[in-house]
């Protein structure tokens, strides 16, 4: 039994251009996209900016209604049934407070008990387990306002968790993160999936996220479906070149190594490409070590943007939300 | 009834966590009841003046425009107080909050009225009730419980009908960002116009506010009950009793037209 389904749903705006006299065009943001999620996955919602990944988003939670198709979310249609849906989903928008500004955290979490209605030895235990794993003793008396971004993002998720919701929706939770905090939230949401049973939807530009998380991946692009399944395949269709950043100790040509070939050369930094099936980054690694000193390194991963753009091949240029029909 | 119980309990905690956040700058938070008292004492000082040379309106002595006076901004300085912070409500829908409004489990409207409660515009509560105190003192009530009920009453409906009124017009705000300056026409411009005896209006805007906007039950209406006139415009003595009525359609008006602007946003917006 799938927790998500979505069946052939569509979603359409109605915009003006140029103020309220202008032209009336339809702007298709989510064209026919139909999947099913089962319960217990992590799954990446991914896709360049003004895909349809938040639209999707917002019709599973129940904020928008689809112009046609069918929804289905833990058995509930979400617009018309909203209310209880909200009971068994959690959600976290990155850049969007949900927390009482100027509140301590702890009376956030206090005031999201009795909005959500949590029986409070569920509370007790959610908020005793959270606040060990995501470390928040040390700020829980602290108002809003004064957290950091990492700080924040934790107390969020928290508020997103206390109800012990069956699915949890994500958008950019590590957006703007530093290392550790990324780590923190990613350790998070898998024993949280493990032991809970979690299901989770994200969507992200983080193509760490989606590999430390998800198992499965679902790519949209002008507001259609164009990848569905897990990781590794994607990128051994897709996403195979890395590329090895080295800075020597001296500026040199560039580097003849075996399995890489160098793309760029500014001054003692090149650039080199190289296949991730046939090369490991270690080889490639001592092999530019026998030939010139090194002073640092870094592997660029495959950008998920250039991912999507391969996808679709090379030839078709960006664009914003495609524009299918318009009417007068 | 239990669910209103619970809903009527969170209000009161979410009032108490608002309240703690504003006492957390006391100083800035006393500076600001004193000068909401302040600028609303002015507005009492203002009409005083103009009875000091105009001492009749209409039929209505300076006393009896004093009771009017009092009703309306005591319901309005009530209104003001449970949901004055929709002024803002524009600002949640452009930068996307509303979306976590629709995300909770609990209804949009009761979210968005409780989003807020400004403490300092209890300032504005007390100059109303000087004035009503005013004007009780120097006019010569028979008072009856009839008489004491129907002046509750007026407050009780007239809060109603003020929320009802403001609840609808802030619904602009879900079709055009700039919907402040045209609903705050129809709040403020509402109570000031519920101030005075309606008889000294043109006759369209007398027929709109006891038809359309039916401002004239908040505060005209009961006082000339209370005050034992009768109408000069010629409008039934039961009339004064229909205030509760009214503010129930009034109330049951603004949950449609929130209903359906929900709706708007959620087929439209994002």
């Amino acid at each position: 039994m799938a927790v998500i389904e979505v069946e052939h749903v569509r979603k359409e705006f109605t915009v003006r251009r140029g103020g309220v006299l202008g032209q009336r065009a339809t702007l298709r943001a989510v064209d026919d996209v139909s999947f099913d999620i089962a319960p217990g996955t992590i799954v990446g919602y991914i896709g360049p900016n003004g895909a349809g990944k938040s639209t999707t988003v917002k019709m599973l939670t129940g904020i928008l209604v689809p112009t046609s198709g069918r929804i289905r979310v833990a058995g509930l249609e979400p617009t018309r049934q909203r209310i209880p849906l909200a009971r068994r989903i959690g959600v976290m928008f990155g850049q969007r407070v949900q927390l009482w500004w100027d509140l301590p955290l702890i009376e956030s979490f206090d005031l999201l008990r009795y909005i959500y209605r949590v029986p409070a030895e569920r509370y007790e235990a959610n908020l005793r387990a959270f606040r060990e794993i995501l470390e928040l003793d040390p700020f829980l008396r602290t108002p809003v306002r004064q957290l950091s971004l990492g700080q924040r993002i934790r107390g969020e998720l928290t508020a997103a968790m206390l109800h012990d919701p069956e699915i949890l929706f994500l958008d950019e939770p590590t957006i703007g993160l530093d290392v550790i905090a990324k780590q923190r939230v990613r350790e998070f949401l898998v024993s949280a999936n493990r032991e809970r049973g979690l299901t989770v939807m994200l969507t992200t530009h983080d193509l760490a996220d989606i590999e430390r998380l998800s198992s499965r991946i679902l790519i949209i692009d002008h507001g259609r479906i164009v990848y569905d399944g897990d990781v590794e395949a994607l990128k051994e269709r897709y996403g195979t070149e890395r590329i090895l950043v080295v800075d020597l100790v001296e500026p040199a040509p560039p580097l003849e190594v075996e399995g890489g070939r160098v793309i760029r050369v500014d001054g003692p930094r090149q650039w080199i490409a190289f296949e991730r099936a046939r090369t490991s980054a270690a080889q490639l690694t001592a092999e530019v070590a026998s030939k010139a000193a090194l002073r640092d390194l870094a592997i660029d991963e495959p950008d998920i943007e250039d991912v999507v753009r391969r996808i679709y091949g090379d030839a078709r240029p960006a664009m914003g939300p495609t524009e299918r029909s318009s009417t007068a | 009834m239990a669910d209103l119980l619970d809903a009527l309990r969170l209000y009161v905690r979410l009032v108490r966590a608002r309240l703690r956040a504003q006492l957390q700058y006391r100083t800035s938070f006393v500076l600001d009841v004193i000068g909401t008292f302040l600028i609303s004492f002015l507005d009492f000082i203002a009409i005083l003046i103009i009875f000091a040379n105009v001492p009749q309106l209409g039929s209505w002595s300076a006393s009896e425009v004093a009771l009017l006076y009092g009703i309306a901004t005591l319901a309005f300085a009530l209104t003001d107080l449970v949901v004055g912070h929709l002024d803002g409500f524009p600002q949640t829908i452009r930068d996307g909050t509303f979306d976590l409004v629709l995300v909770r489990p609990r209804s949009t409207l009761f979210q968005v009225m409780t989003a807020d409660f400004q403490i300092r515009r209890l300032g504005r509560i007390s100059q109303a009730i000087v004035v009503l105190a005013y004007a009780i003192a120097t006019l010569r009530i028979d008072w009856t419980i009839e008489r004491a009920v129907v002046l509750v009453g007026a407050v009780v409906a007239g809060t109603a009908i003020f929320i009802s009124i403001w609840v609808a017009v802030i619904c602009i705000a879900f079709w055009t960002v700039e919907g402040r300056e045209a609903a705050n026409a129809f709040t403020y411009g509402g109570v000031t116009l519920a101030e005075y005896p309606i008889e000294i209006y043109d006759r369209w805007l007398r027929r709109f506010l006891a038809y359309v906007v039916p401002v004239a039950f908040v505060a005209y209406f009961p006082a000339l009950f209370i005050l034992g006139k009768p109408d000069p415009l010629g409008f039934p003595t039961w009339i004064s009793f229909t205030s509760p009525a009214v503010a129930a359609a009034v109330a049951f008006v603004a949950l449609g037209v929130w209903g359906w602007a929900v709706r708007h946003y959620q087929s439209a917006g994002g």
